[in-house]
């Protein structure tokens, strides 16, 4: 669709969108929207759109995955084949196998495991249109689904990505920047208690970089925590 | 609307440990929401959830649907993500091996008591005890289990005053599942008056409003 632009931040300051470096692109957050559902999300971050599905807890199957101790969450993280601008092939191939196993780690050490011993709890994203930054708008979902489905949880998950592209650390890629850019870093967090529960990188960043885009991911994600709690409020009044 | 405050996993609520009631925890002595829900604060603190599934606890009453049956036990569905076991010993007869299907049948729903529930929440249930039995005709309908303190109503006010409008028989599990018998239509309006409470369970005056509801249905 578009090749690499020539620069990525123009004589003002702005970005290919019209965003400041450290501004979040449109977030939209609706709650409840899958009826057989345990708990449900709808999100749009830009131009990403993701549903999250929570079914559980529940009986685990196959049993012997079953642990006697406490709940076992899984998370599968699923690209729809029109999602991106060339079909992609449906099914889970070695990128959405990274990307579950990452989110899942990224949202279970919140959940409180111990009060539904050998169950499971499934979490379903489906991504039904990509624009970079599907696996922080994923997370984003889940935690608000789980939510939703009344498990409890230590805090909400909140997650966000920082990059660099002409040398300059911005805030919440969009695609051109994902593709054509110089450094990509995904993190998750849960915002009450600044603790950090996903941190990868693509590309390269110097420390005083890396250091800097953590406090940008942070102070993102700590913005997108307030309209998930806002979401989740306005859901019941 | 003033004292229903709607809370999220992880919100600040006190500094007092001792205040810690359902649906919260404690860390580093303060006390913090633990489910999406409502904050409730009357002697101590509470978040009533707005999800999630029944979990058994011993002395609850439920009403569970028979599954399938083993060589000393039935196994019955409970509205949970755990199965339960009926043993034939629990039955207030007796009861021979193999000939367990002359009392209760696969399909059949029985109102029972849950008598233990171990640290694996594996859970059994006794059919001894008063109101215990085999449900014969009637409807059953799905409940969302905790919003039950409302259909209830303060010491029954709000079950008694549908009992008495519809002339049914109505019995409350704690399972989030409702047994009601009567004529059609009047268990019809039953049930349309119990699906109206499960809508509007979070909201205040619910009392009032229903008895103008069956009122109007009159």
């Amino acid at each position: 669709m578009s090749d690499m632009p020539e620069k990525f931040i123009n004589e003002e300051g702005l970005r290919l969108d019209g965003r400041q470096v450290n501004e979040l692109r449109p977030l939209k957050i609706e709650v409840g929207v899958l009826k057989r559902a345990d708990g449900s999300c709808y999100l749009e971050l830009g131009q990403n759109k993701v549903v999250a599905a929570v079914y559980g807890p529940r009986e685990i199957h196959p049993r012997h995955l079953q642990n006697a101790m406490e709940t076992v969450v899984r998370y599968r993280y699923n690209m729809a084949s029109f999602s991106v601008d060339e079909r992609k092939r449906p099914g889970p191939d070695r990128r959405g196998v990274e990307v579950s196993k990452v989110s899942r780690e990224a949202i279970g050490p919140v959940v409180l495991k111990e009060y539904y011993p050998r169950s499971s709890i499934d979490i379903f994203v489906e991504v039904l249109q990509a624009d970079a930054g599907t696996r922080t708008a994923g997370i984003n979902a889940a935690s608000v689904a789980l939510a939703d489905a009344g498990i409890p949880m230590k805090g909400l998950v909140s997650s966000c990505a920082v990059g660099k592209v002409d040398d300059t650390l911005v805030l919440d890629l969009m695609k051109e920047e994902d593709n054509y850019g110089q450094a990509d870093m995904p993190i998750a967090m849960v915002a009450k208690e600044d603790k950090i529960t996903l941190l990868q990188m693509d590309g390269h960043l110097t420390n005083d970089e890396f250091k800097k885009g953590l406090e940008m991911a942070i102070s993102g994600c700590k913005k997108i925590y307030e309209v998930q709690k806002k979401a989740l409020i306005d859901a019941y009044s | 609307m003033i004292d229903k405050e709607v809370v999220v996993p992880g919100d600040f609520l006190s500094d007092d440990p001792s205040m810690a009631g359902v649906g919260t925890f404690v860390e580093n002595g303060k006390v913090f929401a633990q489910v999406y829900g409502i904050l409730e604060s009357r002697d101590r603190l509470r978040v009533i959830s707005l999800g999630g599934k029944y979990v058994p606890s011993p002395g609850d009453d439920i009403i569970g649907n028979v599954v399938d049956f083993s060589l000393s036990s039935w196994k019955v569905d409970i509205n949970s993500p755990y199965g339960a076991d009926l043993h034939i010993s629990e039955y207030p007869q007796r009861v021979d091996f193999g000939d367990m299907s002359r009392y209760i049948k696969v399909g059949d729903s029985i109102i029972t008591k849950v008598t233990r529930v171990d640290n694996e929440k594996r859970v059994d249930l006794t059919l001894k005890g008063y109101d215990l039995r085999i449900l014969r005709g009637g409807r059953i309908i799905d409940f969302f289990h905790t919003k039950i303190p409302r259909l209830i109503g303060r010491s029954g006010s709000m079950i008694n005053m549908i009992k008495e409008e519809s002339k049914c028989a109505i019995y409350v599990g704690q399972n989030g599942r409702i047994w009601v018998n009567g004529e059609d239509d009047k268990m019809a309006l039953a049930i349309k008056t119990i699906k109206k409470i499960e809508k509007e369970a979070h909201t205040s005056g619910l009392t009032a409003r229903i008895a103008q509801f069956l009122e109007d249905e009159r």
